[in-house]
């Protein structure tokens, strides 16, 4: 078995660089769980306000496509399953892909791999490591999601089905970064490739729960929500997730076997000898085009998949009066408009992906050392910056106006309602404005230092717990009010406001100014 | 063109009073070991770190505030050339010229040829010597009137190697400057007019070679007909051996005309003096700590 020398050493390693990851992304997730059944007990005391709570929970399509389908929501058990898995399932997707990208196809790319390499480590010592990490991960999150349910009080069945469909559907994702690992040349394609396949599960699954139920079967999310855990627990689709994971890993490896070190199954082909780029803008367009496109095209399908949910919405809502009653009291207005607006600000979180990551894409080129190159010409500093900016606000306007209009045909074609159109676009252009805030805490992140760029994702992460689980953790009005998602009104449910909308305009225009000031007075490095 | 300069990165002095002026037809040696501070003060010529103390000026302007405009007239060639992967070669050359503002075509064709470079490949593709020519191509090619140079042949075969200073040469002969950092000695000694050492952050030689040779020690070896008992007393005599009539000694520079004048007394029968190698000029420099009189003024 020479081929797997040094798989222990490398293990070991591995562990030892990502003790501080690991520990925040477990940790994370079993909050996200766990801070749930507190919090359910705490908002629902006795058992009448929780069956008050599942009856009006149980007829929102919106809710449904945020979290999945409702089963058993007047138990804290059912409460904590319907509101943490999806959430707990994408968080131990991501997880699984930073990991398994970090290894391989990233250390690849520097170099750093072929170091490794030469000492005495088999041929397959490397993936062997990072597969059996990626397990390690896993089940240590399926376990402490587990253990933490059991220990609050739930039945052992119910959380553990809940641990495992976790943790299973971390390695499905963990596989799917294998595979794109070997099919792409560069750690940013790889994790790019990785999270396309998220998202799509993602929306799948969202429209799968409240409108054709045969997409939710394409979707991994959801399958680790078929176990139903604490509603009749099944465990085969826990075989499926396993299954899945397996045969994704073994072509990964077939994959690997296949191609050159260092590349991909097919070559490089040579590309013109004369340059068309002639400014810093085409430089950033020509780097950031394929990531512009992707999302742009993602977003619009992503519109029209939510929008051809069309009118469905109403008939989640059954015969039940009770819960159609305590609907329009507590959400108000149109049942439709209110299902869309929150289909909107989703839309928009997702839309953030592409602007935090596009704004990133500055400390990249400081890092990688390219914008050195750059600024040692007779580009200013502040020019550089502003080409990145406008790429980053070009692609996040086209991505989230293209959502819109994908919402609003998409709504269309089902529903021949074609004036659907001027109500979804508008709210998508309202949500731009908190797209941009969001594109610009992550710049002014960076320009304060380097390294801290990491703010735009601390950002986006605050907005999307406001979003998910405001209710559940009871955060106070003022901490809610921080987040441009939850203060503009949700279009096209709620009547448009000009002081709000001006406020977080503002806001963002005077930390672009910010940033602008801080970014001329710090050391260009490349750490 | 620096004086003084003071760069900390934390509690860590990566520079701390430098001096430096490099003068217009001339190209520069810039030599040091490894950590001294040659790339940082390369970095706060071209404004991407800002000086903490200290005066610099470069081309007449002050390279922090009014670095886009004065960076027309130079290029940069980093040790560690990094370029985009996904675009060739020769579009990285252009880019770069048109940033700079202009790129001499027919300059830019012989320049491609010369280093033999193939830019219909990707950067991705190439190897470190390659990337380095893609930013040699684009620095030459260019009409500027100083190149800062970080290392920039360390990745080149000797053949390019050959190209590259025979590219210097006729860019100073245009009455053009050039700071070259590098740690290949033929190189320096081939190229470099003057040459300033550094070590931990400071200036701790700079002149003509000939200058610094002469700071340096001559080693002598000398048969002579009856050795001077008093030799060992001479000023600026090191590691005095005597086997016989035979004697070997090294000798500060400055002394050596006393030396020689007090062999000769004693009758010398035969006489090697060998000046001192640019190598052991460095090792002394690179290696020894620097005594707080030897500092220069």
């Amino acid at each position: 078995m020479s081929r797997f020398v040094g798989t222990c050493t490398l293990l070991v390693s591995f562990l030892r660089r990502d003790r501080w990851m690991l520990l925040g992304w477990i940790g994370a997730n079993v909050a996200v769980y766990w801070s749930q059944a507190v919090g359910t007990k705490a908002i629902y005391p006795t058992q009448a306000d929780l069956d008050r709570a599942a009856a009006s929970m149980e007829s929102n399509p919106a809710f449904i496509a945020l979290a999945g389908p409702t089963r058993a929501l007047d138990t804290i058990g059912g409460q904590v399953a319907w509101q943490s898995s999806v959430t707990g399932a994408v968080l131990a997707a991501l997880m699984s892909m930073f990991l398994v990208t970090r290894h391989t196809r990233a250390e690849e790319e520097s170099g750093r791999d072929e170091l490794v390499r030469s000492s005495v480590v088999g041929r397959d010592a490397t993936v062997a490591a990072t597969i059996l990490l990626v397990l390690l991960a896993n089940g240590v999150l399926a376990a402490s999601i587990t253990g933490s349910l059991v220990g609050y009080g739930l039945s052992w069945t119910g959380c553990f089905a809940l641990g495992a469909s976790a943790g299973l559907c971390g390695l499905v994702f963990g596989a799917v970064a294998l595979v794109s690992a070997q099919v792409v040349r560069s750690a940013r394609a790889a994790n790019g490739l990785t999270g396309a396949v998220i998202g799509i599960a993602y929306v799948l699954r969202a429209i799968g729960d409240v409108g054709p139920g045969a997409l939710t079967w394409v979707s991994p999310i959801g399958w680790s929500q078929a176990v139903r855990a604490f509603a009749g627990e099944r465990w085969w689709p826990l075989a499926l997730l396993a299954l899945t994971a397996t045969a994704l890993t073994v072509g990964a490896v077939a994959l690997l076997h296949r191609r050159d070190y260092a590349g991909a199954p097919w070559p490089v082909r040579p590309g013109p000898a004369r340059g068309g780029l002639h400014t810093d803008l085409g430089l950033v367009w020509r780097l950031q085009r394929a990531s512009v496109i992707g999302w742009s095209v993602g977003l619009f399908v992503g519109g029209v998949s939510y929008g051809s949910v069309g009118d469905g919405v109403e008939d989640l809502l059954g015969d039940s009066e009770t819960s159609r009653d305590i609907f329009l009291a507590t959400g108000g207005g149109d049942l439709v408009d209110s299902f869309y607006g929150v289909a909107v600000v989703m839309l928009a979180m997702i839309t953030c992906g592409f602007t935090v990551t596009s704004v990133l894409r500055m400390r990249g080129e400081e890092v990688a050392g390219h914008a050195e190159m750059v600024l040692a010409t007779a580009v200013p500093r502040a020019r550089w910056a502003a080409a990145h900016l406008t790429i980053t606000a070009v692609g996040t306007v086209a991505g989230l106006l293209l959502a819109g209009l994908g919402l609003g045909l998409g709504y269309a074609a089902v529903t021949a309602d074609s004036a659907a159109v001027f109500r979804f676009v508008p709210a998508a252009a309202q949500q731009l404005l908190s797209v941009l805030l969001v594109g610009a805490i992550a710049w002014v992140g960076y320009a304060w230092r380097s390294r801290s760029g990491v703010l735009g994702w601390v950002a986006v992460a605050f907005c999307f717990v406001v979003l998910m689980f405001a209710g559940v953790l009871q955060l106070p009005g003022w901490v809610q009010d921080l987040s441009p998602f939850h203060r503009l009104p949700m279009l096209p449910a709620e009547a448009f406001d000009l002081g709000e909308a001006v406020l977080v305009g503002a806001s963002t225009v005077l930390l672009v100014v910010v940033g602008h000031v801080l970014m001329n007075r710090r050391d260009i490095t490349n750490q | 063109m620096i004086n003084g300069l003071r760069k900390t990165f934390g509690s860590f002095a990566a520079l701390d009073g430098l001096d430096l002026e490099v003068d217009q037809s001339e190209v520069h040696g810039f030599l040091g070991p490894n950590g001294s501070g040659k790339s940082t003060t390369i970095r706060v010529l071209l404004g991407l770190l800002r000086a903490d103390g200290g005066r610099v000026e470069l081309l007449g302007g002050d390279p922090w505030s009014e670095a886009a405009t004065l960076h027309r007239r130079l290029a940069y060639v980093p040790g560690d050339v990094s370029l985009w992967p996904s675009l060739t070669g020769g579009e990285v050359i252009d880019l770069l010229g048109r940033l700079r503002g202009g790129l001499d075509e027919s300059r830019r064709a012989e320049l491609i040829e010369r280093f033999e470079l193939d830019p219909s490949k990707r950067c991705s593709t190439y190897s470190k010597g390659n990337r380095q020519k893609v930013a040699l191509v684009a620095a030459l090619a260019s009409d500027v009137e100083l190149l800062l140079l970080d290392e920039p042949t360390s990745g080149l075969d000797p053949l390019m190697e050959e190209v590259f200073t025979e590219c210097i040469d006729r860019f100073r002969g245009d009455g053009h400057a050039v700071l070259l950092s590098s740690h290949i000695l033929a190189e320096v000694e081939r190229l470099c007019d003057r040459v300033s050492i550094i070590r931990s952050g400071r200036t701790a030689e700079s002149g003509t070679l000939a200058e610094l040779r002469h700071l340096t020690r001559t080693a002598v070896a000398a048969e002579l007909e009856a050795v001077p008992r008093d030799l060992s007393t001479l000023p600026g005599l090191h590691d005095l051996l005597v086997e016989g009539n035979r004697v070997r000694f090294d000798v500060d520079t400055d002394h050596l005309g006393e030396a020689i004048a007090r062999l000769s007394a004693a009758g010398i029968v035969s006489l090697t003096s060998t000046p001192p190698t640019l190598e052991e000029l460095f090792l002394r420099h690179y290696g020894e700590r620097l005594e707080p009189g030897q500092e220069p003024a």
